[in-house]
């Protein structure tokens, strides 16, 4: 049990830091469907990068880079271009993969140290409830700390409540002299630079290798993710911990004697994940509420 | 001066036609330059890549072959794309279209005729239907995201797939690898050019696009979908069903994507392996956007993504490039083509910006 604790806590990590880049941009009114292919390339920077130098630091900004990379390219074409969202994100996902699986080819097999393990001597190692807390490596903390400095961004400051009107009413944003396409473009950025952090950790920590397609969907859960966090950081961190509970249940369901085909236990995260979306989704008031009202629509000034 | 966009009075049909000749053509120059970074000489890989593929009868027959999914999906997807209605889940109604086809076939080795053969191909559309309704009903009944939900049922079907030909239907002669027993003659699609593995199934797939085309452009139920993709209020106002419009859409995209399934397994491996789909669902969609969201036109779609994916092959034989180039020119098309389509609605003026 607490191996399995200490697993979600880990594994909920990639799905805190997509969930939270992408909520940030659809609250900006940019629906990016690309998380998967920006995830993949983050992964493979990240591991390419820590597998040269050594140093974990650089691949983890790597990742976030090319994550951001590939969002840049989604801003230019969905954003300045004013192509059909979907449609653009799409194609940044094939892209993503197959640009990762042509970055990895030559890292295929090869290990690297896992990301290191924080931990307060004489608290982490003597308690259970240490071991399941405190012995994680930095990027666990770091992703809860920024859904909460997101939350705070998005409630409590003047920048959050104009991101926030620019993804409700664009048209009257832009009225009001807000730099509609500037601030989408940012919040599109964010939103790759952390999915490009979600995919490091993958091949940093959560399993310290490179292999195509590793991300085996989590960027899309992650998109269904800011939808059954209805647009709120703080639901979106209990979500993660949520999803990552039925994923690791994959791993630890045989111990526990449950008797089915691996398989079938893999089906696991996709099927809550659409469990979870329609729980949330047959609500109508509770997605209203939070969700952008202008989200997925093209903004073009015309005045 | 910087460039910007200015509305066209009304949309450019010129441009609608020529946006995918000036998205290849930059694919190319991107392609030629992605492979001079992989140190390779640009002439030849992209003669490999957009040549080799039309230079003898046989490499011809396979683009064709290659087509055949590609058109039957991308011609579904079209209509459902018209219709404001993202199934990007066709890989997954693939797949259970395969395996539905696969109940018949392996579960009647005796049998011979043709009305056999006719129940298989129903069965793989009836798969691909059944696995499209779970979306349909979901967002229609509870108004959960068809894009997310397609989607993680794709991810179903595929463990599903891997389980059965791991598990009940796994050949006792395979020596252990994960694969069916071979699907009879009477289960094979049959071959319609001597010499090569061209077969009926480009046949099933033009009357599938022509039929889907006349639809959406004679019948009301066609009419009803454009509107309701275009603009659902002005559809709403009309008294057209956004609820009947999801169904039908997501219902005749998986239906096809289901055929496709079962036509390609009984035409080419005549077994059901783990890795069938090789992500043709994806592909797909780019084959409906080159085709401009109109059936017919995914044929063409269609082939123009095969020609990549036969010369990816022999760029990965004579040259030795990884297969993922395959998927990077493909990622690259959809770009430069969504790109270009703003050239239909804008035109790009040079002058000072307006003020803000």
């Amino acid at each position: 049990m607490e191996a399995f604790l200490i697993s979600v806590l880990i594994a909920a990590t990639p799905f805190l830091l997509a969930g939270l880049g992408e909520l940030v941009a659809e609250r900006s009114g940019v629906l990016n469907l690309g998380v998967e292919g920006m995830m993949l390339v983050g992964a493979v920077a990240a591991f390419a990068v820590t597998y040269t130098t050594g140093s974990a630091a650089a691949g983890m900004l790597a990742g976030a880079g090319a994550g951001a990379a590939l969002a840049g390219l989604f801003a230019i074409v969905a954003l300045g271009l004013l192509a059909n969202q979907a449609a653009t994100g799409l194609a940044l996902t094939i892209f993503g993969v197959g640009a990762s699986g042509l970055i990895g080819q030559g890292f295929v097999g090869q290990t690297i140290k896992p990301l290191q393990k924080l931990g307060i001597p004489g608290l982490t190692d003597t308690t259970a409830l240490g071991r399941i807390l405190l012995g994680h490596d930095v990027m666990v903390y770091l992703a809860l700390a920024l859904a909460l400095a997101v939350g705070w961004f998005l409630n409590a400051t003047r920048a959050g409540l104009m991101l926030r009107a620019i993804g409700d009413n664009p048209e009257g944003a832009h009225a009001l002299g807000f730099h509609v396409v500037r601030v989408r473009t940012l919040a599109t950025l964010f939103g790759g630079f952390c999915a490009g952090l979600g995919g490091a950790y993958l091949s940093l920590a959560y399993t310290p290798m490179w292999g195509e397609n590793m991300t085996a969907g989590r960027g899309w859960i992650a998109l269904a993710l800011v939808v059954f966090a209805t647009w709120r950081p703080g639901r979106l961190v209990a979500g993660a911990y949520l999803f990552a509970t039925v994923t690791q249940l994959q791993f630890y369901g045989q111990d526990w004697g449950i008797r089915l085909p691996s398989q079938f236990l893999a089906m696991a995260p996709y099927l809550a994940t659409i469990a979870a979306l329609v729980i949330i989704s047959r609500d109508v008031n509770l997605t209203k509420a939070n969700a952008p009202a202008a989200i997925g629509r093209p903004f073009r000034a015309e005045r | 001066m910087m460039p910007r966009l200015e509305a066209r009075a009304e949309p450019s049909a010129w441009m609608s036609i020529a946006s995918p000749v000036i998205a290849i053509g930059l694919t190319l120059v991107a392609g030629a330059m992605l492979l001079t970074a992989l140190g390779r000489d640009p002439a030849e890989a992209l003669w490999v890549y957009f040549v080799s593929p039309f230079t003898d009868a046989y490499s011809r027959a396979e683009l064709v072959v290659k087509a055949v999914p590609l058109a039957l999906i991308g011609a579904g997807l079209a209509v459902s794309f018209r219709a404001n209605v993202w199934n990007i889940g066709a890989a997954g109604q693939y797949v259970a279209g395969a395996m539905a086809g696969g109940l018949v076939a392996l579960g009647a080795p005796e049998a011979t005729g043709t009305a056999w053969y006719v129940l298989y191909l129903a069965a793989g559309a009836a798969g691909g239907i059944a696995w499209a309704a779970i979306p349909a009903f979901l967002r229609t009944r509870f108004n959960a995201n068809e894009i997310l939900v397609s989607l993680m049922l794709t991810y179903v079907a595929v463990l599903l797939l891997d389980w059965a030909v791991r598990g009940p239907w796994r050949d006792p002669l395979g020596f252990g690898f994960p694969q069916s027993r071979d699907f009879t003659q009477t289960f094979h699609t049959p071959v319609i050019l001597e010499g090569t593995r061209l077969h009926a199934g480009v046949l099933i797939a033009v009357i599938a696009a022509v039929a889907l085309t006349l639809m959406m452009d004679r019948t009301l139920r066609g009419f009803e979908l454009r509107v309701i993709g275009a603009a659902p209020r002005a559809g709403a106002f009309a008294g057209f069903s956004q609820t009947g419009a999801v169904w039908f859409a997501l219902l005749v995209s998986g239906g096809l994507a289901g055929l496709a399934g079962a036509i390609e397994v009984s035409a080419t491996v005549h077994q059901l392996q783990p890795d069938i789909s090789a992500g043709y669902g994806f592909v797909a969609i780019i084959a409906a956007f080159l085709g401009r969201l109109n059936p017919a036109g995914a044929l063409f779609g269609a082939l123009i993504l095969a020609v990549s994916y036969i010369g990816g092959e022999n760029a990965q034989i004579l040259l030795k490039l990884p297969k993922n180039v395959t998927g990077i020119f493909q990622g690259m098309l959809l770009f430069f083509l969504l790109g270009c389509d703003t050239l239909i609605r804008y035109r790009i003026v040079w002058g000072r910006r307006l003020a803000p």
